[in-house]
């Protein structure tokens, strides 16, 4: 009994002092997977890339090519999805459809949380004039429905490429991270290393790139992930209109609105893409909430009291 | 000033992308050149004036407090006129509606926190927050249609605003606009009660563990009147910057909700605009968006103030 008593206080010092050697990206990686609905948001995600880039090699039939002997079949085992008015493989279409959204939403994430980092941090670390410049800019750009801007913009795009949509959509979705970025950098420009490398004559650049935004890294982070949501979002919105994603060129929102049309009867030719969509953008949304767990304890502490 | 700026960007941006002349262009038998330009000239839309002469011309107008002419020659005043109402009608329910109940939402989730109240209702929000707008009207269409047919009559109905040369009292025409009005507003509703009730949870759970709190509870009063007098004053307040915010968002899903549901408000009338390169229309529908959000801005400033002393007293 004794020696039960006596290992109980070890096992948990030993405990406190694993997670002392733990480094910081050791502890980071530790929490996230701790948190079941992140797993769940992380493996969810993994099965639609699969999904996405493999998939297609699971059927016969490609996303372009037209089946005239099957036209408007319920789903079979030659076609997993069904197949549409005019005889083409939904199941093809929709992972097409949700490759397209993936790269999209990966790629304005990237570039617009980027953006965001870098007018953010110069806004904040600069102050004064150019700090009032950009976040007038920002505020400008936030009166403004981004959607609205896009969808005008949208001739401008039409017959070229896809990219220029996406730098378009990157453009029009940083202005909020922007001013998270800016309010923390005020506080860490008051810090002693920055100021240390102010002294010694490290210019603004430098500062910026490599001391400033590394420490607001996780928050980047965090963000890019949930703008990856958002940015697939908006995206399918846009093409679900028509100014997005062109013909003959598919996406998980142009798919959707050429299912509406007749899906009461033909329910199969949307209820697929909807679902991924919707999957996975939740898939996405845990994994950010996720993070933000695992980069900051402190929130759930609070939370959980 | 702001709502200059935004409303002249929104013309310069529509001017230089849109072109009008190419509905012209292409016809059989093919219009003349100096017609089309005649034309384009009289609407001011001409592509061979310099953008800046069409500016000029445009804000001369506004400042006279006309927007100019419409491709098919209707005044956009007028049409604005008749579509504001529809859209107005949509928004100001929606947003009510939306932070009203997203707010109780949030703050019985943050009491009962994880309970099976909070939890469900954890999980819904999740679900509808990654939902567009458009695949939950849609979603809802079908589930009001399948409803109707399975009742046999038309309780929801899925077009329009209203029934046409519907006879009938007041009465009658009142409960046909609330059936037509259901959809819509939930569709663009539900997002923010979702979008809401997660900040407003969080904002709340905050407060519960605050030392204010507790010594409004040790006073005295019941649980009841510390949570409402003390509690949500001060987590509501975070709520106002998100209702500025999500306005744009507001006026981006009444677009798709007029669409889905053909309502001839001014979302439904953006979405033709651009189809039609109409630069005055979408520049009219541009101003009213920066007018909106500006609007519920100040309202969410004027909301501060008044939850919070601090604020008022500078």
């Amino acid at each position: 009994m004794s020696l039960l008593n006596l290992e109980v206080p070890e096992v948990k010092e030993s405990e406190s002092v694993l997670l002392e050697r733990l480094s910081r990206g050791q502890l980071v990686r530790r929490r996230f997977f701790r948190h079941k609905l992140a797993v769940f948001g992380l493996i969810i995600l993994v099965l639609m890339f699969v999904l996405a880039f493999i998939g297609p090699y699971f059927s016969k039939h490609k996303w372009d090519q037209l089946d005239f002997f099957n036209l408007l079949q319920p789903p079979s085992r030659e076609h997993y999805f069904g197949t549409t008015q005019i005889g083409g493989d939904v199941y093809a279409l929709t992972l097409r459809g949700l490759q397209k959204s993936l790269i999209i939403g990966l790629l304005v994430a990237v570039f617009s949380t980027g953006l965001a980092a870098m007018v953010g941090a110069f806004a904040g670390y600069l102050s004064g004039r150019a700090d009032r410049v950009l976040m007038w800019l920002v505020d400008l750009l936030l009166v403004l429905p981004a959607f609205l801007i896009i969808a005008i913009l949208s001739p401008l795009y039409r017959g070229k490429t896809w990219l220029v949509f996406v730098v378009l959509l990157a453009a029009f979705g940083w202005m909020i991270t922007a001013r998270i970025i800016r309010g923390m950098t005020f506080s860490l420009r008051e810090r002693d290393f920055i100021r240390a490398a102010r002294y010694m004559g490290v210019p603004t650049r430098t500062i910026v790139f490599r001391h400033l935004i590394p420490n607001v890294a996780s928050i980047l982070i965090i963000d890019a992930t949930l703008n990856v949501g958002g940015a697939i979002l908006t995206e399918t919105s846009l093409s679900f209109l028509g100014f997005g994603v062109q013909p003959p060129d598919v996406s998980l929102g142009t798919l959707i609105a050429e299912g509406t049309s007749a899906a009461l009867t033909y329910p199969w030719l949307f209820v697929f893409a909807g679902a991924i969509l919707i999957l996975t953008v939740l898939s996405v949304s845990f994994i950010g909430d996720g993070l933000r767990d695992a980069f900051d304890p402190g929130s759930i502490k609070s939370a959980k009291k | 000033m702001l709502v200059v700026l935004a409303s002249s960007l929104g013309y310069f941006l529509a001017a230089t992308a849109l072109d009008p002349r190419a509905n012209f262009e292409g016809r059989n038998p093919p219009i003349p050149e100096s017609t089309i330009d005649h034309k384009l000239d009289a609407l001011n839309m001409n592509t061979k004036t310099p953008i800046l002469e069409r500016y000029v011309t445009w804000v001369g107008d506004v400042v006279h407090g006309d927007l100019g002419t419409t491709l098919s020659e209707n005044s956009v005043n007028n049409e604005i006129s008749r579509r504001i109402w529809v859209s107005l009608r949509l928004l100001l329910i929606g947003s009510i509606l939306g932070s009203v109940l997203g707010v109780l939402v949030g703050v019985f989730s943050a009491v009962r926190q994880y309970k099976f109240f909070d939890r469900s209702f954890g999980i819904i929000s999740f679900i509808l927050l990654s939902t567009p707008v458009f695949l939950l009207a849609i979603l809802l269409k079908f589930g009001a249609i399948n409803f109707n047919n399975r009742i046999g009559t038309t309780f929801f109905y899925t077009v329009g605003e209203y029934t046409p040369e519907l006879g009938g009292g007041t009465w009658t025409l009142l409960v046909n606009r609330l059936q037509h009005l259901i959809l819509p507003t939930l569709s663009i509703t539900l997002g923010g009660v979702a979008f809401y009730s997660r900040y407003q949870r969080n904002a709340m759970l905050d407060v519960l563990s605050s030392d204010h709190l507790r010594t409004a509870r040790a006073k005295g009063l019941t649980k009841r009147q510390a949570l409402f007098k003390h509690g949500l004053r001060v987590a509501i307040l975070p709520m106002t910057t998100f209702f500025a915010y999500s306005f744009g968002l507001l006026i981006t899903g009444a677009v798709f909700t007029e669409t889905i549901f053909g309502w001839n408000g001014m979302g439904q009338w953006f979405i033709i605009s651009v189809q039609a390169n109409d630069v005055n229309a979408v520049s009219a529908i541009v101003l009213f968006s920066a007018v909106l959000v500006l609007l519920s801005g100040f309202i969410a400033d004027v909301a501060t103030a008044a939850l919070d002393p601090r604020v008022r007293l500078r």
